[in-house]
């Protein structure tokens, strides 16, 4: 079955955005995240300035984009780590505009890191338990009295375990997070993210600095991900990667979202190969090359 | 030369009020450094305003010890608001710089001209700790076994003391075990990855600040009680380091580690002052190398050049994981 779905992915959510154009900005059938008119800018470069952008529930859409495009500043402002300059964006009918990233995190949008940010000096299983949402043990008061988390934390124990055998992390979970490798905090960071039960995942470059073997196993993941119900925005800037798996490619360019589409019309879009490759002004040693 | 008497300073020392008072500190702050991972440099602050306000409630204004006690603690928990409004949001150097700028301004504000009709001044006040000293059940007297010998008195302290290191040691345990404890140490490594999973970690870094905060005043009111008076200047930013080198020196990040380390910094200290003291009378030392007067500094030194060895050797404190510290230099 899986395989299946390995092998003609969006096998659900492409038939409900078959008929989208493939323009930048298009309206989508079924929204989760609307971002409308979000800028910011760094002293005098304005690293993201998008007009409009839906993404689909249940979908898997990445946002890809030359290095310095501003997909990681999009993420972070979407997720309440960085502030825009202006605009809005709202999350499943929910404002989310200018929230700190905590309660973007509690509406269900769980983002991780393009450098993985495991805590290195709690387990595995406590990284996985961290992400619990809802627990009353967190409190400080009720931290006190056992009885009151026990139950909680008992329930949240047994679905760690389960997520960490299906990320093939289950020998691994009474170890410290920090002695892990780094492809098997990448598995981590996945498998704690779905532990806050998201409605949807920003994942920042989940395949960054990942070995081929590994980067098809996160993709499985990914895929399966999706097949159950979840909505997926990753940020990548290879090409071949977002491919194979995507229902749904967005580009940026300095800033700017310039295409939108299934991934093959991205692919031969004229201005995703100049945001790739340059248009013949931007070319090195004109005095207008921007870096 | 004579070692009992060397030994019994140095137990004195070891397992008294004061080491109960700076293990009770360093208790507050290891919960603020070790758990949490804030760089508080002024936990001297929190003791100066626990004392404090234990000591104008009742010596100023007439109040009873449990109304001072409960001034104290609402002066502890206001300085750490106060202190954490503006810095928590900040990285933690800016806490740090904070703390340390506050710890010292109080001490100079409370013994202000100014606020001398308050706080009297640089002589501090007299005559707030009867009350305590009437709770205790302990007959007037000279009570020992083999080396070391307490009054009456310092013996009572002692046992509230260390029944408030016990039951905060406990109340810390409880805590760092729990839940909220688990998001108080993954703050303390980094504190982007628990805000991206719905954790107000701003929420966390002030409970943190407030409960260590309150820890300190408790010391501090400890601290008023056992010398039977405040003044400003027994408030200097040098005990917030000692604090530090005892808590690094038992093991920060461990329940035991403030109590073991003050247990052992204020031993040493205590024996090398008594040990130097004896070797000068009996003739060891010519008193052209060091003289008497001279030892207080030469045993703080002594007390530096230990603590170097211990971070090139040990550098994780008796009690702590080095595995464990080696994990958190990413």
């Amino acid at each position: 079955m899986s395989d299946d779905h390995a092998r003609t992915p969006g096998a659900a959510a492409r038939p409900r955005l078959a008929g989208t154009l493939p323009e930048p900005g298009v309206p989508k059938p079924d929204a989760l995240l609307v971002l409308d008119g979000v800028s910011r800018s760094f002293g005098g470069l304005t690293a993201v300035r998008v007009d409009h952008l839906e993404v689909q529930r249940g979908a898997i859409t990445a946002l890809i984009g030359p290095n310095g495009a501003g997909k990681t500043t999009l993420f972070n402002i979407v997720s309440g780590f960085d502030r825009a300059d202006g605009g809005r964006w709202w999350f499943d009918g929910h404002p989310l505009t200018g929230r700190p990233a905590h309660r973007v995190a509690r509406h269900g949008l769980v983002r991780t890191f393009q450098l993985t940010r495991v805590i290195p000096r709690l387990s595995v299983r406590e990284n996985m338990l961290l992400a619990t949402s809802g627990q009353r043990g967190e409190q400080l008061l009720p931290a006190l009295l056992r009885p009151l988390w026990h139950g909680q934390e008992r329930e949240a124990g047994r679905r760690a375990d389960e997520l960490l055998e299906r990320f093939r992390l289950g020998q691994l979970r009474d170890d410290y997070a920090g002695t892990l490798s780094g492809g098997q905090r990448k598995l981590l960071e996945l498998a704690r993210a779905l532990m806050a039960r998201p409605v949807m995942v920003l994942l920042d470059e989940p395949m960054a600095g990942v070995n081929p073997a590994l980067t098809q196993t996160l993709l499985g993941h990914i895929t399966r991900l999706r097949d159950e119900g979840m909505t997926v925005c990753f940020v990548e800037h290879d090409m071949d990667v977002v491919m194979g798996i995507s229902d749904w490619v967005a580009v940026m360019a300095d800033g700017r979202l310039v295409a939108e589409g299934p991934p093959h019309t991205c692919a031969r879009n004229p201005s995703v190969v100049d945001a790739y490759l340059g248009k013949r002004h931007d070319e090195p040693g004109t005095p207008q090359g921007q870096e | 030369m004579d070692w009992s008497v060397v030994f019994s300073d140095a137990l004195r020392s070891g397992i008294g009020p004061i080491a109960a008072v700076y293990a009770l500190a360093a208790m507050g702050l290891n919960l603020h450094f070790g758990y949490t991972g804030l760089l508080n440099f002024g936990q001297v602050g929190f003791m100066l305003v626990g004392g404090y306000g234990l000591a104008v409630t009742v010596a100023t204004y007439d109040g009873s010890m449990w109304l001072g006690v409960l001034a104290g603690l609402a002066c502890a928990v206001v300085l750490a608001l106060l202190l954490g409004v503006p810095t928590l949001r900040l990285r933690a150097d800016y806490l740090a710089i904070t703390t340390i700028a506050a710890g010292e301004t109080l001490r100079l504000f409370y013994r202000s001209t100014w606020a001398e009709d308050v706080t009297g001044g640089v002589f501090g006040l007299q005559r707030f700790a009867s009350d305590f000293y009437d709770l205790s059940p302990i007959p007037r007297g000279s009570y020992g076994v083999w080396l070391v010998e307490f009054n009456s008195r310092d013996l009572w302290v002692m046992i509230v003391g260390w029944a408030l290191v016990v039951l905060t040691g406990a109340l810390l345990a409880l805590l760092v075990h729990s839940p909220w404890g688990r998001v108080i140490r993954s703050i303390r490594d980094d504190e982007h990855a628990p805000r991206s999973l719905g954790k107000n970690v701003y929420a966390y870094k002030m409970q943190s600040l407030v409960l260590g905060g309150v820890i300190g005043a408790v010391a501090g009111m400890l601290q008023a009680i056992q010398v039977q008076s405040v003044s400003p200047d027994s408030f200097d930013p040098a005990v917030t380091f000692f604090l530090y080198t005892l808590l690094v020196l038992g093991g920060a990040g461990r329940i035991l580690g403030p109590v073991i380390g003050s247990i052992l910094f204020w031993f040493v200290l205590t024996f090398l002052d008594s040990a130097l003291r004896q070797a000068i009378d009996a003739g060891y030392i010519s008193p052209d190398v060091i003289s008497t007067s001279e030892i207080g500094a030469v045993r703080f030194a002594l007390v530096g050049l230990a603590l170097i060895l211990l971070i090139v050797f040990r550098p994780q404190g008796i009690l702590g994981s080095r595995k464990e510290m080696l994990l958190s230099e990413r």
